[in-house]
């Protein structure tokens, strides 16, 4: 039960990441693509809770910094997504509840994750990153993840009661 | 027997209230509570973890020990790259379809009369009909600088929201791709290689800020540097800061590569882009120029990664064709 649960969200990180590098570099807005593999955090916080959703996130955020074309430090986008993972569980009473509470947690989370992703390089001082280009990037990232939210976290919520049907603790 | 009616009210709700309390209340809050501890703990850890990746690959000067797990990933993500890319050629088709519609007509009509012998033997597919036109742009480019071009096609594409412009190319170490090797397309320089996995390789775009490329202006001959910012598509812009600061060059000079010792990571002679814009300073006395690329790194496909001669790989290389008659 528990083994099908961590295949489950493996092949479901695996395949976003992939989508979100190769098939949506056709689709992207400005260079930005939807931050699939965050959704899909999202939508394990929804079912799962926060603390899954976290380490979820932490591991999900790893193989966004180690999947090719990443460059850079790695371990940034696993802190970015941690952080949105957790943040995305302590709202998800109201999420599985409501369309309007799932739209305000993916907002939510995108903000935080791009927002720390871009604070991250700031520190680290990456090159190409500034606080002129994260704003730029930032409002396009949210609307687009916001924008594929109905066709991604239903699906991904779905599957994962689906294939793991016992009772989400509130 | 108004008096009643209070009296009432709790009579008939008494029967739900036991049986609610003990089963559903007190139990998730305490629960709840569990879940919190829980999840906190795991964000402290998540933290401690990301925080402990960043510091041991951004410590290592070279060979970071991030550098393994990197190369799994690698491993793993690059042939998923590359299937979910011909998956998505249709999608690639229809976007091109609907987006670029002037270009493709335009494309077209080059195509059809330039190539119509060539056009007529390959599927009718747009996206198809753009790659020959590259391969043959590529072709001429191994033709006429005299590279030796491995040919490969982009597979994945750093997002913008990651700050860095990289870009998963589907040839790797086993078709002879190293990294620091110089990557270009028909209309010229795209990048250098970063690192490799077997069947794929990342390459960073001149236009990354982290870009640095020694360039030529092409009339008199000096000697620059070409940096990044980041930008990509039409507004992708490189900054040439020269060397001698009494050259100024001239709007439209073209800037090719100086090329680098051993020629890695840049071979020389590899057109770049054209000057726009000439900005001289009277404080510093430096002159930077604007320079526009000539490879549009938003819409990139086909790549060649120029190998050198000690190249070993199974796939078929770009050259210069043998003068005919010489046999």
């Amino acid at each position: 039960m528990s083994l099908l649960r961590v295949v489950a969200s493996a092949v479901l990180i695996l395949l976003a990441i992939t989508l979100q590098v190769s098939l949506f570099a056709n689709l992207s807005v400005a260079g930005v693509v939807p931050d699939l593999a965050l959704l899909v955090v999202v939508a394990a916080a929804i079912v799962r809770g926060p603390a899954y959703a976290t380490v979820l996130g932490l591991v999900a955020g790893l193989a966004v910094d180690l999947a090719p074309p990443a460059d850079g430090v790695a371990g940034r986008w696993a802190l970015a997504l941690a952080v949105a993972g957790w943040l995305a569980g302590q709202v998800r009473a109201d999420a599985r509840q409501s369309a309007l509470a799932t739209i305000v947690t993916v907002a939510a989370a995108s903000l935080t994750a791009t927002s720390l992703y871009a604070l991250s390089g700031l520190v680290l001082s990456e090159p190409g990153v500034s606080v002129a280009a994260a704003l730029e990037v930032l409002p396009v990232t949210v609307l687009y993840n916001l924008a594929v939210t109905p066709l991604v976290v239903p699906l991904v919520v779905w599957l994962l009661r689906r294939l793991d049907p016992a009772p989400a603790r509130w | 027997m108004p008096s009643l009616k209070p009296a009432q009210r709790p009579l008939l709700r008494l029967p739900l209230r036991p049986a609610r309390r003990p089963s559903l209340r007190p139990r998730p809050v305490e629960l709840r509570e569990r879940d919190h501890a829980r999840a906190r703990t795991a964000l402290v850890l998540s933290v401690l973890t990301a925080a402990a990746v960043m510091t041991l690959d951004a410590a290592g000067d070279d060979g970071s020990p991030v550098d393994p797990l990197r190369t799994g990933a690698a491993e793993v993500f690059g042939p998923l790259e590359s299937g979910a890319t011909a998956v998505g050629d249709p999608i690639a088709e229809a976007v091109d379809f609907v987006g670029e519609i002037h270009r493709l007509r335009s494309d077209n009509e080059r195509l059809e009369s330039e190539n119509a012998a060539l056009a007529a033997e390959v599927a009718t597919g747009v996206v198809d009909r753009n790659r020959l036109a590259e391969y043959d742009a590529l072709t001429e480019v191994a033709d006429g600088g005299g590279f030796e071009l491995v040919p490969a096609r982009v597979v994945a594409i750093g997002p913008a929201q990651t700050f860095a412009r990289t870009v998963t190319i589907d040839a790797g170490s086993v078709d002879g791709v190293r990294p620091d090797l110089t990557v270009v397309n028909g209309a010229g320089l795209v990048g250098r290689v970063l690192r490799t996995s077997r069947h794929t390789a990342t390459v960073l775009l001149a236009v990354d800020a982290g870009s640095v490329i020694g360039g030529r202006l092409d009339r008199s001959m000096e000697l620059g540097f070409l940096r990044g910012d980041g930008s990509l598509g039409a507004d992708g812009v490189l900054t040439l800061d020269l060397v001698d600061p009494q050259a100024v060059p001239a709007g439209g000079d073209t800037v090719v590569t100086w090329g680098s010792r051993g020629s890695a990571p840049y071979v020389a002679g590899v057109p770049v882009g054209e000057v726009t814009r000439v900005d001289t300073s009277a404080g510093d006395q430096s002159v930077t120029a604007s320079v526009r690329p000539f490879a549009d790194m938003s819409a990139l496909d086909l790549v060649g990664v120029v190998v050198g001669p000690d190249r070993s790989g199974q796939r078929a290389v770009l050259s210069r064709p043998e003068p005919r008659g010489t046999r």
